[in-house]
């Protein structure tokens, strides 16, 4: 009897899951839902192509009408799942259907955190297309732009209003915020880079309060200071879209809890994956919930491939990966290098289009994660060391040959500069929510 | 037989490909897609499909000639 996988969550995820259930030779029903009613689209250049109006929003594209029929992928774009049934196996919508399942798999990813000031208008979150569209909408206005969060999202977005030639400032109460990622000694340079293109930054600093309306904004900052504002951006992180799940009877706790294989605990048939999923990773021996997009994809493969060959279970142990393009840095980050007690730099992260990679290790010489700027080359050779458990050494040694065999070219910028753009500040960014 | 194709333009040298299918993606010096072959077998177009689509920008494709 042919089975049903039905995919909550029409986002990368869930699409290249149900893309994978075909490619693992899936041959049941294949159902995705999608709360939006857009065709599916991807989120990465909503905080620079689109938000820059380099690109329509149709080339954000997932997933063509055509190519769902001929991958035999069923969409119910436009309605929300409200429930998800585990004793009766059926997905609810909120159009009153109901839809039964075999194997369900939750993609339900992460929502903006919703700014906690609530001024007249003129705040915007950058998540969705219509987020992205709203903020364009603003930004095409003149005026001071203020940010709100430094994090990678935030840079981005400080670093696409800058290219359309706004005053920008960026704000956080931490004093290094990529530090987060990258250790503060390496933040400092994600600092300088702001200053280098023209972005005031006030680290170490929180807001008090917003207020006003579009085009005429105060931001009260906890040093007593204020700031002008025609349009704010708050990038303050994401929280999992699991609230739709609360009577389910699936284990929640900030994501879907989930088994090696991607499976709910208590709940086999039922998977979780992207930035909703919590899982235990054997490698790092502990439950993690990763808001990556490859992260999302890789993850998406791999419980397609369970449902699929449920004879032939594979574990998901991935080395985390994720890029940013910020200013003329594409950045590169593989494996924890927080965990790292130490740190060496290889090239150099200063001057215009530097290249470099940094190695973190800790006490016991293991390589656990390694940025690199400009550098794709060793990105590729220190993902594998990573994966390979390599010694720091071993590593050190391989990215200095590597350093000294290809003599560092300027790269091509991550996107064309567009013609309002100011030719020192091109759109930014990446995967982060 | 599948064909390997790729948009060398488009191409960012993200690497989710080389990571997912070494033996027929990898990335020159300036951080561009290098193809090592031009066709593969129907066997291992599954797993070479599933790097594809990790492109974050979508440069890869694999069609039937």
């Amino acid at each position: 009897m042919s089975r049903t996988v039905v995919v909550i969550g029409s986002s990368i995820g869930g699409v290249r899951t149900a893309q994978a259930l075909r490619s693992e030779g899936f041959d049941g029903r294949v159902v995705l839902v999608g709360e939006e009613s857009a065709m599916p689209y991807d989120k990465p250049p909503l905080s620079k192509q689109v938000l820059a109006g380099q690109w329509t929003p149709d080339r954000t594209e997932l997933l063509s009408a055509e190519a769902a029929q001929r991958e035999r992928i069923e969409l119910r774009l436009g309605v929300a799942a409200t429930r998800l049934d585990i004793a009766a196996k059926q997905v609810h919508l909120a159009d009153g259907t109901r839809i039964d399942y075999d194997n369900a798999v939750i993609a339900t990813g992460a929502s903006a955190r919703p700014s906690p000031w609530r001024p007249g208008s003129g705040v915007h979150v950058v998540r969705s297309l219509d987020d992205s569209l709203a903020l364009r909408a603003d930004l095409l206005r003149d005026g001071p732009v203020v940010v709100v969060g430094g994090g990678f999202i935030g840079a981005e977005a400080a670093a696409t209003a800058r290219g359309l030639g706004h005053e920008v400032t960026v704000v956080d109460p931490m004093p290094t915020p990529i530090g987060r990622v990258v250790g503060p000694e390496i933040g400092q340079y994600f600092t300088e880079l702001h200053h280098r293109h023209g972005v005031t930054t006030r680290f170490g600093t929180g807001v008090e309060g917003i207020e006003g309306t579009a085009g005429d904004l105060r931001v009260r900052l906890t040093d007593g200071t204020e700031l002008a504002a025609a349009t704010v951006v708050v990038g303050i992180g994401a929280v999992p879209n699991d609230e739709w799940l609360a009577d389910s009877g699936l284990p929640i706790e900030n994501g879907v809890m989930c088994d090696e294989f991607c499976r709910a605990l208590d709940a086999h048939d039922v998977f979780a994956i992207g930035d909703v999923a919590r899982w235990y990773h054997p490698g790092h021996r502990e439950y993690v919930r990763v808001e990556h997009w490859t992260n999302a994809v890789e993850q998406g493969v791999c419980a397609a491939h369970n449902i699929a060959r449920p004879d032939d279970l594979r574990s998901y142990r991935p080395v985390e990966y994720v890029w940013s393009d910020q200013y003329d840095w594409k950045v590169q980050i593989v494996g924890r290098p927080t965990r790292g007690t130490r740190h060496e730099v290889v090239g150099g992260l200063t001057g215009v289009k530097p290249r470099a990679a940094v190695l973190y290790t800790d006490e016991d010489g293991h390589l656990l994660g390694v940025v690199t700027v400009n550098w794709p080359k060793a990105l590729v050779q220190c993902r594998r060391l990573v994966t390979d458990h390599a010694s720091f050494d071993e590593a050190l040694e391989r990215v200095t040959t590597l350093d000294a065999s290809s003599p560092p070219r300027p790269p091509r910028p991550a996107v064309p500069a567009a013609p309002e753009a100011l030719p020192a500040a091109p759109a930014a960014g990446g995967d982060h929510g | 037989m599948p064909v390997l194709k790729a948009d060398f333009a488009a191409c960012q040298g993200y690497a989710n490909c080389v990571d997912a299918a070494p033996t027929v993606y990898d990335i020159d010096d300036d951080g561009i897609v290098v193809l090592l072959r031009e066709t593969i077998t129907d066997e291992e177009r599954p797993r070479i499909e599933e790097a594809a689509r990790s492109c974050p920008v979508s440069a890869l494709t694999i069609e039937d000639e």
